[in-house]
């Protein structure tokens, strides 16, 4: 009796050192390439600054202190880094402006794709993912070409007499929005599209049977059943494109910079790694911090998801 | 609304659906004509296939007819929309909204319609003690068991109170025992409600037990509408009477005919008295049906008499019956269903050469 409990518990021991062996790569890689970064990042936050980049051993909260605040260089008062304010309330700005338009635009879409006859669905999915297969940087130099001042657009507007004189578009927050949204509409596209192939469409005539018309059926009863595709696609587009460098860098010009610019800007031309350090910081938590309400507030309303 | 007793609710005028195009075209109704009428608990009974639900989902307003027209109360409805339709449907798979409460999903339609609050809370709760729900209005639909399910199906489909209420097969995901419960509530709902009730089943017994009136469909047609009684003993084609119940299907030859009756001569030389539809002249060849439970087996010197002659084949034992497989002499099998009462204990064995006496009254000629 005794003898078989001890095999027993052998063999449960056996069966959990076999999980923790079978977990370690993971482990390690997760270790080593998610914690490791971030350690590095928080311990360079807290560092001085080199005098040509890099950081100088000893602790100092000046990085930090300069997200937020700067010190007049003449007379030394404090006030707040308005630039900084700025940048973080454009980068959230645009990046929620961006996950609304791809919100608009990719439910069409994904509808389109997910009324078709199940036999041509993976055609129009293919579709959609085409643009993956071009490099960011080039597809965002396409949008450069079409949009600039002597762009198609421009062309096509001048060459049909509607306009005399180009458009700026290039080089504003509209070229930066044009771009994201052209970007990151697949991420939204997607996880729309598998949360509308999962909808009972019995539940659509349901709706229409009970007296909605085409509008509060929408309402009432498709964009709720869908909203696990929209928290989805909104996360996967919400994120990058708040920390998004190429697209801003070649559509923005110089001028108008996101958080990921201003970070770049830190660790090159500014020289001052800490501060570059403390800024990807404060990304992180106003990513962590968005996605938490965001969630929150989204599984409230639905509430079936927690029961 | 009229108040006739025997007002239409619903007249179906020579409607046709056709599905596809070109080459692809499938009829799925063909001039169907149908009057329903008001409080009536109407029953479209076909096999898969044969048109029923289409029928549904065109009062519905989910499809629209190829040609013909709907009336609801007079008023052709077909090109209106479902939500302009005050029709209400009962899905077979119930279709409740996931992300609302049983009280939300009893709701919907009334607050569609834009109806006060205070109007659609005091609904509701009636809804939810007509179906005797009270207790679950909070919960989500997803945390109710299949029979309540069915239930808040319908307390959502009643509570507008349509003129009309459509049920698709509402009971085939029921198991035996709720759906005859569900069978009972059914006709205490339409009692209660006096609205009129179109049923779609494929399950004869459902139709029989339940409707007033049943119209039997096969592949784009109505073949007969009459009481459950007119259908089951007096079916007028092949077809309903062979999926109606189990059947038995002679050949012979009217004799004589007279007020909507025939003597019917079989091929045994027996007469039989049938009843008969319209347009039969005597000498034409013709099929009568009998019942299992029309006819009885007889032994012994009855057997001389007796309509049809052969070897008894095969006895099974139900309990409350015995089926009597025959072999009819020169012909095919003939099924007799017998009570198992005390009185007859008379034990046929297989093997013996038995009649079978008819009923009087009980067969009927077949249209066809």
């Amino acid at each position: 009796m005794s003898r078989a409990r001890e095999t027993e518990q052998a063999a449960r021991r056996r069966d959990v050192r076999l999980r923790w062996l079978l977990c370690a790569p993971a482990l390690v890689v997760l270790l080593l390439a998610a914690s490791g970064p971030l350690l590095i990042v928080v311990t360079y936050s807290l560092l001085t600054p080199g005098n040509f980049g890099g950081v100088v051993w000893q602790f100092s909260l000046e990085g930090w202190f300069r997200v937020f605040f700067s010190r007049d260089i003449f007379d030394d008062t404090v006030g707040f880094a308005g630039a900084h304010l700025d940048i973080f309330w454009r980068s959230i700005r645009l990046a929620l402006i961006t996950t609304l338009i791809t919100a608009i635009l990719g439910f069409p879409t994904a509808w389109f794709i997910a009324t078709r006859p199940p036999a041509t669905r993976p055609i129009w999915l293919f579709l959609v993912t085409i643009p993956f297969w071009t490099n960011l940087v080039i597809r965002t130099f396409a949008i450069q070409e079409v949009i600039r001042n002597e762009g198609l657009i421009n062309n096509l507007l001048r060459w049909a007499g509607i306009i005399s004189s180009p458009i700026q578009m290039l080089y504003t927050d509209f070229a930066i929005l044009v771009g994201m949204a052209y970007v990151f509409l697949p991420l939204m596209v997607l996880p729309l599209f598998a949360s509308m192939e999962k909808l009972d469409f019995r539940l659509v005539e349901a709706g229409y049977d009970l007296y909605a018309n085409r509008l509060r059926v929408l309402w009432h009863v498709i964009l709720p059943l869908v909203k696990p595709g929209f928290i989805a696609g909104s996360i996967l587009v919400f994120i990058p494109a708040i920390g998004a460098y190429v697209t801003p860098r070649i559509l923005g010009g110089g001028r108008n910079l996101m958080l990921g610019n201003l970070i770049e800007l830190q660790f090159g031309q500014g020289r001052n790694w800490p501060l570059g350090a403390a800024l990807a910081l404060t990304l992180l938590v106003i990513v962590v911090a968005a996605l938490i309400f965001y969630v929150r507030t989204a599984m409230r309303d639905s509430g079936g998801q927690r029961g | 609304m009229p108040e006739q007793p025997e007002a239409d609710a619903i007249q179906i005028r020579s409607v046709s659906k056709v599905f596809g195009s070109g080459d692809e075209q499938v009829k799925a109704l063909d001039a169907v004509s149908v009057a329903i009428r008001q409080n009536e608990f109407f029953t479209l009974l076909g096999p898969s296939g044969c048109g029923k639900t289409t029928l549904l989902r065109l009062i519905a307003g989910f499809d629209f007819p190829s040609d013909g027209e709907i009336l609801l109360y007079g008023q052709d409805i077909a090109p209106l929309p479902p939500y302009k339709r005050p029709v209400n449907t009962v899905f077979q798979s119930y279709a409740l909204f996931p992300h609302m409460t049983v009280g939300e999903n009893i709701g919907f339609g009334l607050k569609m319609l834009g109806r006060p609050r205070a109007e659609v809370e005091a609904r509701v709760a009636a809804m939810l003690k007509l179906v005797k729900m009270e207790p679950l209005r909070n919960r989500k639909t997803s945390q109710i068991s299949g029979g309540q399910q069915q239930r808040v199906a319908l307390a959502r489909a009643l509570a507008p109170q349509p003129k009309v209420l459509l049920l698709d097969e509402p009971l085939s995901a029921l198991d035996y025992k709720l759906r005859k419960e569900m069978q009972i509530e059914l006709k205490r709902l339409q009692a209660e409600t006096g609205i009129t009730f179109i049923f779609v089943t494929h399950d004869q017994e459902e139709a029989l037990t339940m409707s007033d009136r049943i119209a039997v469909m096969s592949s784009g047609s109505i073949l007969q509408v009459g009481t459950s009684r007119e259908i089951y003993d007096h079916p007028a084609e092949r077809f309903v009477a062979d999926f109606i119940g189990e059947t038995n299907f002679l050949d012979g030859e009217i004799a004589g005919a007279a007020n909507g009756r025939a003597d019917v001569r079989l091929g045994s030389g027996a007469v039989v008295s049938a009843s008969l539809p319209k347009g039969f002249e005597p000498g034409r060849k013709v099929t009568i049906v009998v019942r299992p439970e029309h006819a009885e087996v007889v032994a012994g010197d009855a057997a001389q008499g007796a309509a049809l002659r052969g070897v008894l084949e095969n006895a099974v034992y139900f309990g409350t019956d015995t089926h009597y497989h025959i072999r009819i002499d020169g012909s095919g099998i003939f099924t007799v269903r017998q009570q198992n009462s005390r009185r007859t204990a008379v034990a046929h064995a297989v093997g013996d050469a038995v009649g079978v006496a008819i009923e009087p009254d009980s067969a009927q000629v077949l249209k066809d």
